[in-house]
Protein backbone atom coordinates (compact mmCIF):
# COMPACT_ATOMS: atom_id res chain seq x y z
CA UNK A 1 0.00 0.00 0.00
CA UNK A 2 1.50 3.28 -0.85
CA UNK A 3 -0.58 5.91 1.34
CA UNK A 4 1.06 8.69 1.63
CA UNK A 5 -1.02 11.60 3.38
CA UNK A 6 -2.74 10.51 6.36
CA UNK A 7 -4.72 11.11 9.23
CA UNK A 8 -3.62 13.90 12.00
CA UNK A 9 -2.87 13.17 15.29
CA UNK A 10 -5.39 15.32 16.51
CA UNK A 11 -8.05 13.46 14.53
CA UNK A 12 -7.14 10.10 15.29
CA UNK A 13 -6.92 11.13 19.34
CA UNK A 14 -10.52 12.31 18.92
CA UNK A 15 -11.89 9.38 16.79
CA UNK A 16 -10.30 7.29 19.89
CA UNK A 17 -11.85 8.87 22.19
CA UNK A 18 -15.34 9.15 20.24
CA UNK A 19 -15.72 12.63 20.36
CA UNK A 20 -16.36 13.11 16.46
CA UNK A 21 -19.57 13.63 14.96
CA UNK A 22 -20.48 10.82 12.91
CA UNK A 23 -19.84 11.67 9.39
CA UNK A 24 -16.11 12.63 10.37
CA UNK A 25 -15.71 8.92 11.87
CA UNK A 26 -16.89 8.00 8.58
CA UNK A 27 -13.90 8.97 6.73
CA UNK A 28 -11.60 8.29 9.21
CA UNK A 29 -12.97 4.25 9.54
CA UNK A 30 -12.54 4.89 5.69
CA UNK A 31 -9.35 5.86 5.97
CA UNK A 32 -8.25 3.24 8.48
CA UNK A 33 -9.43 0.29 6.44
CA UNK A 34 -6.58 1.33 3.78
CA UNK A 35 -3.98 2.34 5.82
CA UNK A 36 -2.24 0.24 8.12
CA UNK A 37 -0.01 3.03 9.08
CA UNK A 38 -2.99 4.66 10.19
CA UNK A 39 -4.75 1.78 11.83
CA UNK A 40 -1.20 1.00 14.18
CA UNK A 41 -1.15 4.50 14.79
CA UNK A 42 -5.29 4.39 16.24
CA UNK A 43 -4.48 1.05 17.89
CA UNK A 44 -1.65 3.16 20.24
CA UNK A 45 -4.59 5.86 21.06
CA UNK A 46 -6.84 3.43 21.83
CA UNK A 47 -4.17 2.31 24.00
CA UNK A 48 -3.98 5.24 25.73
CA UNK A 49 -7.77 4.97 25.98
CA UNK A 50 -7.04 1.51 27.87
CA UNK A 51 -4.60 3.47 30.30
CA UNK A 52 -7.00 6.28 31.03
CA UNK A 53 -10.06 3.19 31.84
CA UNK A 54 -7.44 1.77 34.90
CA UNK A 55 -6.92 5.29 36.68
CA UNK A 56 -10.80 5.29 36.75
CA UNK A 57 -11.48 4.57 40.44
CA UNK A 58 -13.47 1.84 40.60
CA UNK A 59 -17.12 3.04 41.20
CA UNK A 60 -19.43 0.16 43.65
CA UNK A 61 -21.71 -1.59 41.64
CA UNK A 62 -24.75 -2.89 43.16
CA UNK A 63 -25.17 -6.95 44.24
CA UNK A 64 -27.64 -8.19 41.99
CA UNK A 65 -25.34 -6.22 39.38
CA UNK A 66 -23.38 -9.42 38.51
CA UNK A 67 -26.44 -11.61 38.61
CA UNK A 68 -28.03 -9.89 36.26
CA UNK A 69 -25.10 -9.93 33.51
CA UNK A 70 -24.77 -13.71 34.25
CA UNK A 71 -28.79 -13.77 33.59
CA UNK A 72 -28.07 -12.05 30.29
CA UNK A 73 -25.28 -14.18 29.25
CA UNK A 74 -27.19 -17.73 29.89
CA UNK A 75 -30.49 -16.24 27.98
CA UNK A 76 -28.67 -16.01 24.76
CA UNK A 77 -28.13 -18.20 22.51
CA UNK A 78 -25.15 -20.02 22.78
CA UNK A 79 -24.05 -18.92 18.86
CA UNK A 80 -22.93 -16.08 19.57
CA UNK A 81 -19.89 -17.46 18.57
CA UNK A 82 -19.54 -16.16 14.69
CA UNK A 83 -16.35 -15.35 12.71
CA UNK A 84 -16.34 -12.40 11.24
CA UNK A 85 -18.09 -12.00 7.97
CA UNK A 86 -16.44 -12.84 4.73
CA UNK A 87 -15.68 -10.95 1.78
CA UNK A 88 -19.56 -11.37 0.44
CA UNK A 89 -20.31 -7.96 -0.44
CA UNK A 90 -16.14 -7.12 -1.14
CA UNK A 91 -16.05 -3.99 -3.87
CA UNK A 92 -12.62 -2.69 -4.99
CA UNK A 93 -13.36 0.87 -4.59
CA UNK A 94 -15.68 1.21 -1.30
CA UNK A 95 -14.26 -0.43 2.05
CA UNK A 96 -16.29 -2.27 4.51
CA UNK A 97 -17.46 1.11 6.72
CA UNK A 98 -18.93 3.23 3.12
CA UNK A 99 -20.62 0.26 1.88
CA UNK A 100 -22.82 0.22 5.34
CA UNK A 101 -23.99 3.52 4.55
CA UNK A 102 -24.60 3.17 0.71
CA UNK A 103 -25.88 0.07 1.48
CA UNK A 104 -23.86 -2.08 -1.00
CA UNK A 105 -21.14 -1.12 -3.62
CA UNK A 106 -20.50 1.04 -6.19
CA UNK A 107 -23.88 0.24 -7.93
CA UNK A 108 -25.28 1.05 -5.04
CA UNK A 109 -24.81 4.70 -4.68
CA UNK A 110 -27.68 6.83 -5.96
CA UNK A 111 -25.63 9.73 -7.85
CA UNK A 112 -27.37 13.11 -8.64
CA UNK A 113 -25.81 15.26 -10.99
CA UNK A 114 -24.26 18.58 -10.26
CA UNK A 115 -23.18 19.63 -13.45
CA UNK A 116 -19.82 19.31 -16.14
CA UNK A 117 -20.19 15.55 -15.02
CA UNK A 118 -19.36 16.16 -11.64
CA UNK A 119 -22.01 13.91 -9.51
CA UNK A 120 -22.79 13.45 -5.83
CA UNK A 121 -24.25 11.42 -3.57
CA UNK A 122 -24.83 12.65 0.54
CA UNK A 123 -24.95 9.84 3.15
CA UNK A 124 -26.59 9.93 5.83
CA UNK A 125 -25.39 10.64 8.92
CA UNK A 126 -25.90 13.03 11.60
CA UNK A 127 -26.13 17.03 10.92
CA UNK A 128 -23.00 18.23 12.89
CA UNK A 129 -21.33 17.46 9.81
CA UNK A 130 -21.87 16.27 6.06
CA UNK A 131 -20.45 13.17 4.56
CA UNK A 132 -20.42 13.62 0.73
CA UNK A 133 -19.33 10.70 -2.40
CA UNK A 134 -18.02 12.71 -5.05
CA UNK A 135 -17.76 11.62 -8.78
CA UNK A 136 -15.23 13.84 -10.81
CA UNK A 137 -14.61 13.06 -14.31
CA UNK A 138 -11.00 12.90 -15.26
CA UNK A 139 -9.17 16.67 -15.57
CA UNK A 140 -12.26 18.51 -14.16
CA UNK A 141 -11.78 21.08 -10.87
CA UNK A 142 -13.81 21.45 -8.09
CA UNK A 143 -13.87 25.57 -7.75
CA UNK A 144 -11.72 27.04 -5.84
CA UNK A 145 -12.60 27.62 -2.85
CA UNK A 146 -11.90 28.14 1.08
CA UNK A 147 -13.44 27.00 3.99
CA UNK A 148 -15.20 27.84 7.27
CA UNK A 149 -14.29 24.62 9.27
CA UNK A 150 -12.69 21.50 8.16
CA UNK A 151 -12.84 19.62 5.36
CA UNK A 152 -11.36 16.14 4.56
CA UNK A 153 -11.55 14.28 1.41
CA UNK A 154 -10.59 10.89 0.86
CA UNK A 155 -10.00 9.69 -2.72
CA UNK A 156 -10.97 6.09 -3.19
CA UNK A 157 -10.86 5.89 -7.16
CA UNK A 158 -8.28 7.64 -9.52
CA UNK A 159 -6.49 10.92 -7.91
CA UNK A 160 -6.50 14.69 -7.69
CA UNK A 161 -4.06 17.01 -7.62
CA UNK A 162 -4.20 20.67 -5.84
CA UNK A 163 -1.90 22.67 -3.60
CA UNK A 164 -1.53 20.44 -1.03
CA UNK A 165 -0.36 17.88 -3.47
CA UNK A 166 -1.25 14.91 -5.31
CA UNK A 167 -3.57 12.41 -3.85
CA UNK A 168 -4.36 9.11 -5.08
CA UNK A 169 -6.53 6.09 -3.31
CA UNK A 170 -6.55 5.73 0.36
CA UNK A 171 -5.03 9.33 0.63
CA UNK A 172 -6.73 11.65 2.59
CA UNK A 173 -6.42 15.48 2.83
CA UNK A 174 -7.23 17.92 5.88
CA UNK A 175 -8.11 20.94 4.87
CA UNK A 176 -8.62 23.96 7.65
CA UNK A 177 -10.32 27.68 7.20
CA UNK A 178 -6.47 28.69 5.66
CA UNK A 179 -6.90 26.79 2.87
CA UNK A 180 -7.40 27.85 -0.69
CA UNK A 181 -7.52 24.92 -3.44
CA UNK A 182 -9.20 23.75 -6.50
CA UNK A 183 -9.06 20.13 -6.72
CA UNK A 184 -8.62 18.76 -10.28
CA UNK A 185 -9.20 15.23 -11.17
CA UNK A 186 -6.10 13.28 -12.97
CA UNK A 187 -6.57 13.22 -16.33
CA UNK A 188 -5.28 9.70 -16.64
CA UNK A 189 -9.33 8.50 -14.89
CA UNK A 190 -12.30 9.79 -13.32
CA UNK A 191 -12.19 10.44 -9.67
CA UNK A 192 -14.05 9.18 -6.71
CA UNK A 193 -14.12 10.66 -3.15
CA UNK A 194 -15.27 10.81 0.11
CA UNK A 195 -15.65 14.33 1.38
CA UNK A 196 -16.49 15.55 4.51
CA UNK A 197 -17.19 19.14 5.64
CA UNK A 198 -18.23 20.22 9.45
CA UNK A 199 -19.40 23.55 8.05
CA UNK A 200 -20.65 25.08 4.25
CA UNK A 201 -17.39 25.33 2.49
CA UNK A 202 -17.15 28.74 0.85
CA UNK A 203 -16.46 28.96 -3.22
CA UNK A 204 -14.32 32.69 -4.58
CA UNK A 205 -16.31 34.88 -7.22
CA UNK A 206 -18.76 33.72 -9.72
CA UNK A 207 -18.47 30.35 -9.72
CA UNK A 208 -20.25 29.95 -6.23
CA UNK A 209 -23.50 31.02 -7.58
CA UNK A 210 -23.17 27.91 -9.80
CA UNK A 211 -20.74 25.70 -7.45
CA UNK A 212 -23.34 26.38 -4.28
CA UNK A 213 -26.37 25.39 -5.04
CA UNK A 214 -25.50 22.05 -6.99
CA UNK A 215 -23.13 20.58 -4.50
CA UNK A 216 -26.37 21.41 -1.98
CA UNK A 217 -24.30 23.23 0.55
CA UNK B 1 -11.23 -21.16 16.79
CA UNK B 2 -7.84 -22.79 14.88
CA UNK B 3 -6.07 -20.57 17.01
CA UNK B 4 -7.35 -21.82 20.10
CA UNK B 5 -4.06 -24.85 21.34
CA UNK B 6 -1.51 -22.72 20.78
CA UNK B 7 -2.90 -19.70 22.21
CA UNK B 8 -3.79 -21.89 25.60
CA UNK B 9 -0.38 -23.28 25.97
CA UNK B 10 1.30 -19.58 25.05
CA UNK B 11 -0.77 -17.63 27.49
CA UNK B 12 -0.18 -19.69 30.70
CA UNK B 13 3.49 -18.66 31.01
CA UNK B 14 4.80 -15.21 31.74
CA UNK B 15 2.00 -13.15 30.73
CA UNK B 16 -0.21 -12.99 33.65
CA UNK B 17 2.77 -11.44 35.58
CA UNK B 18 3.22 -8.18 33.32
CA UNK B 19 -0.49 -7.56 32.80
CA UNK B 20 -3.34 -8.94 34.52
CA UNK B 21 -6.70 -10.41 33.13
CA UNK B 22 -4.87 -11.66 29.50
CA UNK B 23 -5.27 -15.11 30.98
CA UNK B 24 -8.64 -14.40 31.69
CA UNK B 25 -10.07 -12.94 28.57
CA UNK B 26 -8.40 -15.66 26.61
CA UNK B 27 -9.84 -18.31 28.67
CA UNK B 28 -13.35 -16.68 27.96
CA UNK B 29 -12.33 -16.36 24.36
CA UNK B 30 -11.59 -20.13 24.11
CA UNK B 31 -13.11 -22.25 26.95
CA UNK B 32 -16.25 -19.77 27.78
CA UNK B 33 -14.58 -20.08 31.02
CA UNK B 34 -17.52 -18.54 33.33
CA UNK B 35 -15.08 -17.79 36.26
CA UNK B 36 -12.52 -16.10 34.40
CA UNK B 37 -15.16 -14.18 33.14
CA UNK B 38 -16.40 -13.45 36.51
CA UNK B 39 -12.90 -11.72 37.45
CA UNK B 40 -13.19 -9.76 34.60
CA UNK B 41 -16.39 -8.73 35.93
CA UNK B 42 -14.96 -7.78 39.23
CA UNK B 43 -12.12 -5.79 38.30
CA UNK B 44 -13.41 -4.13 34.78
CA UNK B 45 -16.89 -3.67 36.22
CA UNK B 46 -16.77 -0.95 38.40
CA UNK B 47 -14.02 0.94 36.02
CA UNK B 48 -16.03 0.59 33.48
CA UNK B 49 -18.86 2.15 35.31
CA UNK B 50 -16.90 5.38 36.43
CA UNK B 51 -15.41 6.00 32.89
CA UNK B 52 -19.38 6.07 31.75
CA UNK B 53 -19.88 8.35 34.73
CA UNK B 54 -17.07 10.69 33.72
CA UNK B 55 -18.78 11.05 30.02
CA UNK B 56 -21.96 12.26 31.36
CA UNK B 57 -24.34 9.49 32.51
CA UNK B 58 -26.27 9.11 35.99
CA UNK B 59 -25.06 6.05 38.43
CA UNK B 60 -28.19 4.58 37.48
CA UNK B 61 -27.77 4.36 33.56
CA UNK B 62 -23.95 3.97 33.82
CA UNK B 63 -24.48 0.84 36.24
CA UNK B 64 -27.20 -0.32 33.41
CA UNK B 65 -24.38 0.21 30.45
CA UNK B 66 -21.53 -0.98 32.48
CA UNK B 67 -23.60 -4.47 32.35
CA UNK B 68 -24.19 -3.73 29.21
CA UNK B 69 -20.58 -3.73 28.36
CA UNK B 70 -19.48 -6.78 30.09
CA UNK B 71 -21.97 -8.78 28.21
CA UNK B 72 -20.36 -7.14 24.75
CA UNK B 73 -17.06 -8.33 26.32
CA UNK B 74 -18.73 -11.99 26.68
CA UNK B 75 -20.20 -12.14 23.13
CA UNK B 76 -17.19 -10.60 21.54
CA UNK B 77 -14.51 -12.72 23.05
CA UNK B 78 -13.98 -14.15 19.90
CA UNK B 79 -12.61 -11.15 18.66
CA UNK B 80 -9.71 -10.81 21.26
CA UNK B 81 -6.19 -10.95 19.73
CA UNK B 82 -3.94 -10.13 22.70
CA UNK B 83 -1.32 -9.14 19.76
CA UNK B 84 -2.85 -6.08 18.72
CA UNK B 85 -4.68 -4.86 22.74
CA UNK B 86 -4.28 -5.58 26.26
CA UNK B 87 -7.70 -6.27 28.28
CA UNK B 88 -7.89 -2.45 29.43
CA UNK B 89 -7.68 -1.09 25.81
CA UNK B 90 -10.44 -3.75 24.35
CA UNK B 91 -12.55 -3.12 27.20
CA UNK B 92 -11.94 0.15 26.51
CA UNK B 93 -12.72 0.28 23.18
CA UNK B 94 -16.36 -1.33 24.07
CA UNK B 95 -16.81 1.16 26.85
CA UNK B 96 -16.61 3.99 24.79
CA UNK B 97 -18.81 2.37 21.56
CA UNK B 98 -21.63 2.59 24.27
CA UNK B 99 -20.97 5.89 24.95
CA UNK B 100 -21.55 7.34 21.70
CA UNK B 101 -24.38 4.57 21.65
CA UNK B 102 -26.12 5.87 24.72
CA UNK B 103 -24.88 9.54 24.71
CA UNK B 104 -24.38 10.95 21.33
CA UNK B 105 -27.43 8.10 19.69
CA UNK B 106 -25.22 7.71 16.76
CA UNK B 107 -23.84 4.66 14.85
CA UNK B 108 -19.98 4.14 15.36
CA UNK B 109 -18.05 3.46 11.73
CA UNK B 110 -15.42 1.33 12.23
CA UNK B 111 -12.62 0.28 10.44
CA UNK B 112 -13.35 -2.67 7.76
CA UNK B 113 -11.89 -5.96 10.11
CA UNK B 114 -8.42 -7.34 8.70
CA UNK B 115 -9.55 -11.11 7.45
CA UNK B 116 -7.76 -14.15 9.75
CA UNK B 117 -5.81 -15.56 8.05
CA UNK B 118 -5.71 -19.38 8.62
CA UNK B 119 -1.96 -19.63 9.81
CA UNK B 120 -2.29 -16.03 11.93
CA UNK B 121 -1.70 -17.25 15.61
CA UNK B 122 -0.48 -15.32 17.38
CA UNK B 123 3.52 -15.40 18.54
CA UNK B 124 4.19 -14.87 21.61
CA UNK B 125 6.81 -12.64 21.82
CA UNK B 126 4.19 -10.32 20.34
CA UNK B 127 1.66 -11.04 22.90
CA UNK B 128 4.03 -10.14 25.74
CA UNK B 129 5.98 -7.58 24.05
CA UNK B 130 2.41 -5.39 23.66
CA UNK B 131 1.26 -6.05 26.99
CA UNK B 132 4.53 -4.94 28.58
CA UNK B 133 4.08 -1.54 25.84
CA UNK B 134 0.74 -1.43 27.17
CA UNK B 135 1.85 -1.49 30.63
CA UNK B 136 4.62 1.14 30.11
CA UNK B 137 2.46 3.49 28.54
CA UNK B 138 0.16 3.14 31.56
CA UNK B 139 3.02 3.82 33.77
CA UNK B 140 4.01 7.01 31.66
CA UNK B 141 0.29 8.45 31.91
CA UNK B 142 0.53 8.37 35.61
CA UNK B 143 4.27 9.75 35.62
CA UNK B 144 2.75 12.87 33.63
CA UNK B 145 2.96 16.28 34.95
CA UNK B 146 -0.92 17.16 36.38
CA UNK B 147 -2.12 19.70 33.95
CA UNK B 148 -1.07 17.30 30.94
CA UNK B 149 -2.90 13.96 32.07
CA UNK B 150 -5.73 15.43 32.57
CA UNK B 151 -5.73 17.11 29.50
CA UNK B 152 -5.78 13.88 27.98
CA UNK B 153 -8.31 12.55 30.60
CA UNK B 154 -10.76 14.61 29.63
CA UNK B 155 -10.16 14.12 25.89
CA UNK B 156 -11.21 10.16 26.71
CA UNK B 157 -14.05 11.45 28.86
CA UNK B 158 -15.14 13.48 26.37
CA UNK B 159 -14.67 16.62 27.76
CA UNK B 160 -12.97 18.14 25.15
CA UNK B 161 -13.07 19.43 21.75
CA UNK B 162 -10.76 17.59 19.13
CA UNK B 163 -9.37 21.11 18.28
CA UNK B 164 -8.46 21.58 22.30
CA UNK B 165 -7.28 18.21 21.94
CA UNK B 166 -3.65 19.65 21.40
CA UNK B 167 -0.04 17.81 22.83
CA UNK B 168 -0.19 14.88 23.51
CA UNK B 169 4.35 14.51 23.51
CA UNK B 170 5.95 12.48 26.61
CA UNK B 171 3.54 9.36 25.98
CA UNK B 172 5.56 6.54 24.03
CA UNK B 173 3.73 5.88 21.49
CA UNK B 174 6.02 5.22 19.12
CA UNK B 175 6.57 1.55 20.36
CA UNK B 176 3.39 0.68 21.00
CA UNK B 177 2.65 1.68 17.21
CA UNK B 178 5.20 0.07 15.75
CA UNK B 179 4.65 -3.36 17.45
CA UNK B 180 0.98 -3.15 16.54
CA UNK B 181 1.76 -2.40 12.86
CA UNK B 182 4.12 -5.74 12.99
CA UNK B 183 1.77 -7.21 14.21
CA UNK B 184 -0.88 -6.05 11.14
CA UNK B 185 2.04 -6.77 8.37
CA UNK B 186 2.72 -10.16 10.07
CA UNK B 187 -1.10 -10.80 9.71
CA UNK B 188 -1.19 -9.57 5.88
CA UNK B 189 1.54 -11.58 5.05
CA UNK B 190 0.40 -14.67 6.50
CA UNK B 191 -2.83 -14.18 4.24
CA UNK B 192 -0.90 -14.20 0.79
ZN1 LIG C 1 -2.97 6.82 7.11
ZN1 LIG D 1 -11.76 22.17 -0.08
Amino acid sequence: MTVKHHLTDDLLMAYSAGDLPEAVNLIVATHISLCDECRAALGSYDAIGGAVLDTCDSSDMSKTSLNAVLDMIHAQNTQTHTKPETDAAKDDVLPAPLRDYVGGGLESVRWRSAGMGVKQAILPTSRDATARLLYIPAGIAIPDHGHQGLELTLVLKGAFQDDGGYFGRGDIEVATEDLNHTPVADISEDCICLAVTDAPLKFKGLVPRIAQPFLGI
Amino acid sequence: MAAADGTETLTKGTTNTVVPFVDDLVAVRDTRDEAAFIRVFGHFGPRVKSFLMRTGMDSALAEECAQEVLVTVWNKAHLYDATRASPSTWIFTIARNKKIDVLRKQRRPEPEELPWGPEAEPDQADVVGLQQESEQLGRALRDLPEKQRELIEKAYYGELSHSEIADQTGLPLGTIKSRIRLALERLRHSMK
